[in-house]
């Protein structure tokens, strides 16, 4: 009985907290290397369509991000209903690409220019009209790589 | 010596307590901006601009497969009709040819998908269509490596062995101006 009364008695230092900023910041820089900032809040409904024969886009960096789709309710009001492009964070005309493209171009290491790689982010239900006038004019501006973004579709056809 | 002392106790541990709540301060900052939802999509290589008009040349009829699509999402494959789900199994009957028939591709290298749509066709449809007529030359690149190499065709094959499947079966697709008839006002 003594014996185990004494034991419960001594046991008592706290469990060392001293690594626990080490674990901490591991998670910290984890995440720090994996974040890329929210740049540009959207102003269009994009609700990209369904695809399956899909490619990673490697480095985030090297991407630049055109939206085509209709302004949300919020922006209805300013920008009217018919679909609309937007580059960063505002809604744009098709003669803003070129400058839009450069003004990304700049910010890059010359060696990884060629590289780039424009990522369209189109809604499903606008029609090709537009998308085809975005198409040419990037094929103007010489941006020939580019990716219709798309999620993953896990059922058949119809 | 007394001087010493207070030097002593001056070197005394800084009071690391309050760290690990300045890194969980910062590493909530980070998840809450970061977003891990990755970028997937159809990669496309666009031809360059050029101001001229593109030569017009002949073609045999055999070896193209023209697809249409119309401002109400219809598809008209080789003037016929066909549904979505049917374009993918056709085109890599026309591409691969394995019955030799007379009216489809004299071998894959002569093979050539003209794709064209309206300015009113939806994207959504367009995305779908270009995505059957990709997945058909994937599933024919993935059969020929699997009967060459033993391996599924992936991005991590070696160089050369791609480049011959590609050579082997190269994917042509080209899209022509669209027909404006039904784009919205």
């Amino acid at each position: 009985m003594a014996k185990f009364q004494k034991k419960r008695g001594k046991s008592k230092p706290a469990i060392s907290t001293a690594s626990l900023p080490d674990i901490i910041f591991m998670l910290l820089f984890f995440f720090m290397m994996v974040t890329v900032l929210r740049d540009s809040d959207l102003k269009l409904q994009v609700n990209t369509p369904e695809a399956t024969q899909l490619t990673k886009l490697e480095e985030k960096s090297l991407v630049n991000y055109i939206y085509v789709g209709r302004p949300t309710q919020q922006y209805a009001e300013v920008y009217g209903t018919s679909p609309r492009i937007q580059l960063g964070d505002k809604i744009s005309t098709v003669e803003d690409i070129p400058l839009f493209l450069e003004q990304h171009k700049v910010k890059l290491p010359e060696a990884k220019r060629s590289r780039i790689t424009s990522s369209l982010r189109v809604d499903g239900e606008v029609t090709m009209g537009i998308v085809q006038d975005v198409k040419t004019k990037l094929r103007k501006s010489g941006q020939l790589k580019i990716n219709y973004s798309a999620g993953k579709r896990a059922k058949d056809l119809n | 010596m007394a001087k010493t002392n207070s030097r002593d106790r001056m070197s005394n541990e800084i009071n690391a307590g309050s760290m690990a709540d300045i890194a969980f301060l910062l590493l909530i900052f980070f998840l809450v901006t970061t977003t891990i939802a990755e970028d997937k999509g159809i990669l496309v290589k666009l031809p360059p601009w050029s101001d001229e008009e593109p030569d017009i040349t002949r073609l045999k009829e055999r070896n193209v497969y023209s697809v249409l699509v119309n401002a109400q999402n219809q598809l008209l494959v080789r003037e016929e009709p066909m549904r979505l789900a049917n374009l993918r199994e056709n085109a890599k009957e026309f591409i691969s040819n394995p019955r030799r028939m007379e009216n489809m591709a004299e071998s894959p290298k002569n093979a050539i998908i003209s794709l064209k749509n309206d300015r009113g066709t939806n994207y959504e449809t367009y995305l779908a269509v270009y995505n059957e007529l990709k997945g058909a030359y994937d599933e024919l690149w993935d059969e020929l490596s699997r009967k060459r190499y033993g391996e599924p065709y992936s991005e991590e094959m070696p160089y050369a062995q791609r480049k011959a499947i590609k050579s082997e079966i190269p994917m042509v697709l080209s899209e022509a101006e669209p027909t404006n008839f039904g784009e919205e006002k």
